[in-house]
């Protein structure tokens, strides 16, 4: 099957506010889609609820991956279904080495689908192997996960983690912000070398910059909680160009 | 209120049975602290000092006393099952207060150490031992009072001067006893001048379907340039009471190091008072606390600094779970004889559920102007940033709970500076956490 995820008319609120309104969204297998828009728009939520992240909550609609019902999963299991997101802000976790942490999540997916503990033989060569991907420093295996970490080894950090987790979708947040062009280079290069014809990524950013990078498919307009806007990788260059006021306008004209 | 009297009754009509099963140095302070509890009651819940715990409610059941000294049934050899064997080979049981040496202990004692019974210690060494016992425990204390009119038997640990003792000294105090009933116990602990010792004391039930209270008092007395390790580890069960009562004198450039760690338990109240009466000495204090259920975990300390020059260490850490309770009164006190004092108070606590509670209390008492002292508490929840976090990588929530609650525990038990006892400690932590049973269920004579 070629389709990956198929969202269809998703709603999601925190408290009283309803950030999503209804977005419609296919991802086929072997794509790169971008979700570009204004700050505010969504972006960063639609990453949220489709990870399963409790401060939201779905009002409406459905989000089918692989052929299941990806809303009704705990966010565990999404990841061992092979959802991956890639954290805008990598959380901090005094306390728990880098090493255990990934140890965790690797032996968690592997008991999701009935198989043994990895040997740790095994465990520390597919961490050698992942780590030159990303080129992430082995010092930081024995830290505490992300303590410490300067703002690009976090965000290789998380592409380090995908590599490890090897999902099928990965979302990456704003993976682009708070990184100096050499970092933003390994980043991208690590989730190009990452990419199949079986998997799909899908980048939200605020910026071009990224794309120059990650070359998408498609590219997606979010706006006020709704994709308003759908088309191929000039659509970034088109923005950068004339920024989001264009789309704005249409789109709150079009609304009165 | 009035629970002290049926103890008081209870020695007035058998106190031939119990100086019978003991010894004259500890009978001789019998009529003292009867003396000093004329008038007094235990304390109950919200006298100072006392928030959130009743000593009275504790001793309030008509629990019997084993004063003819039977010996109750009580399968010692199950206690090597228990959580944490192996540690060392100088290794002791006590059954109730009752000192039961191992074979190996006796084979490998080094010269001018004694670990022993008490009452045996004090009717043979009766000089050594009148010299310490009650010499750091304070009869203003009711509940101290009460232990030391009924103590009839418990440990004695003795070092020599300049004597360094390289293996830790395990004790497992077994509580065993087929009716509910009152143990008291006595510890005392003499390391002195520049000697060096590590004690590890396991604290097991063996009757789980039985009510017990333990009333024990810990008297440390770290000698000139002495060493001294205590890590205190409480696995018993919900049936089980304690008050355990904790004093140290740290004399010139002596080096302390106590820890408490509550990881199974009914009621439990710890106190430690720590008195520094020599100059340049070093004392650290950690406590760590684990309640789930309705258990009960109340902590009370009070390092005292007495003489300049000296630095102290206090941190306390809770998890509570479920409807468990947790207290904690801490205080520094410097008095002007201290300056150049440097002495903190952490108290950091999780609650893991709404049902949970906490109650802290934080103190510093300052009399002199030259010191650097700090002290502060938390209470809080585990961090849902973190568990999202952890579940986005697929670990399932209880595990990453248990993982963020490790972690938060690692820095008690990096308190322990005995490399053997901090990593059985870290074992024992990650059990508990993980959700078994303390090992003492295992061995259910």
């Amino acid at each position: 099957m070629n389709e990956l995820l198929k969202v269809t008319d998703l709603h999601a609120s925190i408290g009283d506010k309803e950030i999503l309104k209804g977005i419609n969204l296919t991802v086929n297998r072997g794509e790169v889609h971008a979700i570009m828009g204004p700050n505010g728009s969504g972006k960063s939520t639609l990453s949220a609820v489709l990870a399963g992240n409790p401060t939201f909550t779905v009002t409406g609609g459905s989000a089918t991956f692989h052929g299941i019902d990806l809303l009704d999963l705990a966010p565990e299991d999404r990841s061992h279904e092979g959802l991956f997101l890639s954290f805008q802000y990598p959380v901090e976790i005094p306390g728990v080495s880098m090493v255990n942490f990934m140890r965790a999540a690797v032996n968690a997916k592997r008991k999701y689908f009935n198989q043994p503990p990895m040997p740790a033989t095994e465990f520390l060569k597919l961490m050698r192997e992942k780590r030159a991907i990303v080129e992430l420093d082995n010092k930081l295996a024995s830290r505490s996960v992300n303590e410490g970490f300067s703002g690009g080894e976090k965000k290789r950090n998380e592409i380090f983690q995908m590599a490890v987790l090897e999902p099928c979708l990965s979302i990456l947040d704003e993976t682009d912000s708070g990184l100096d062009i050499d970092a933003l280079r390994v980043v991208a290069e690590g989730v190009n070398k990452l990419k199949t014809p079986d998997n799909a990524t899908i980048v939200i950013t605020h910026y071009q910059r990224l794309l120059d990078y990650i070359k998408p498919d498609v590219v997606h307009i979010l706006y006020k909680g709704r994709i308003v806007y759908t088309g191929g990788p000039e659509l970034a260059l088109e923005l950068e160009e004339k920024g989001y006021d264009w789309i704005k306008n249409q789109v709150d004209k079009e609304a009165e | 209120m009035g629970a002290l009297k049926q103890y008081i009754d209870l020695y007035m009509s058998q106190r031939e049975a119990i100086d019978a099963g003991s010894a004259d140095v500890m009978n001789t302070l019998r009529p003292v602290a009867l003396k000093a509890l004329e008038g007094r009651e235990l304390p109950d819940r919200g006298v100072e000092g006392f928030e959130k715990t009743s000593i009275d409610e504790m001793f309030a059941p008509d629990y019997g006393m084993n004063i003819g000294r039977l010996a109750l049934p009580c399968d010692v050899a199950a206690a090597f099952k228990c959580g944490v064997p192996n540690v060392s080979s100088l290794l002791a049981v006590v059954v109730n207060d009752r000192f039961v040496p191992t074979a190996t202990l006796l084979k490998n004692v080094p010269a001018g150490v004694r670990v022993m019974s008490l009452a045996d210690a004090a009717r043979q060494y009766p000089d050594e031992v009148a010299r310490h016992y009650g010499s750091a425990a304070s009869l203003e204390s009711a509940g101290t009072a009460l232990n030391t009119l009924l103590a009839q038997d418990g440990i004695y640990i003795h070092v020599d001067r300049n004597i360094k003792v390289e293996r830790p000294i395990q004790i497992v105090t077994l509580t065993s006893t087929p009716v509910p009933m009152l143990t008291t116990r006595r510890i005392l602990i003499v390391a002195e001048e520049g000697a060096s010792l590590s004690v590890l004391t396991c604290d097991h039930s063996m009757s789980r379907d039985t009510a017990a209270l333990t009333s024990q008092v810990v008297e440390i007395i770290a000698g000139e340039r002495s060493r001294i390790d205590l890590c205190d580890i409480e696995e018993t069960h919900d049936t089980q009471s304690r008050y355990n009562q904790t004093y140290v004198i740290q004399h010139a450039e002596s080096n302390v190091a106590i820890g408490g760690m509550t990881l199974q338990n009914g009621t439990t109240r710890n106190e430690y008072r720590v008195n520094i009466a020599g100059r340049g000495c070093e004392c650290h204090l950690g406590g760590m606390a684990i309640g789930s259920g309705h258990q009960h975990i109340d902590n009370s300390s009070d390092v005292k600094h007495c003489a300049p020059h000296s630095t102290s260490h206090q941190l306390f850490k809770y998890v509570l779970d479920d409807e468990s309770h947790g207290a904690f009164e801490g205080s520094i006190e410097v008095t002007p004889e201290a300056p150049f004092t440097e002495a903190y108070q952490s108290d950091r606590n999780i609650l893991a559920s709404r049902g949970a509670r906490m109650h802290t209390k934080p103190q510093l008492l300052i009399y002199n102007d030259d010191v650097k002292c700090s002290h502060g508490a938390t209470t809080g929840q585990l961090d849902d940033k973190a568990l999202f976090y952890m579940q986005s990588r697929g670990i399932p929530r209880d595990e990453a709970r248990m993982m963020l609650m490790q972690a938060f525990m690692a820095e008690v038990v990096d308190t322990v500076r005995v490399e053997a006892v901090r990593d059985r400690l870290r074992h024992l932590v990650e059990r508990r956490l993980a959700g078994y049973e303390a090992h003492c269920s295992d061995c259910k004579a």
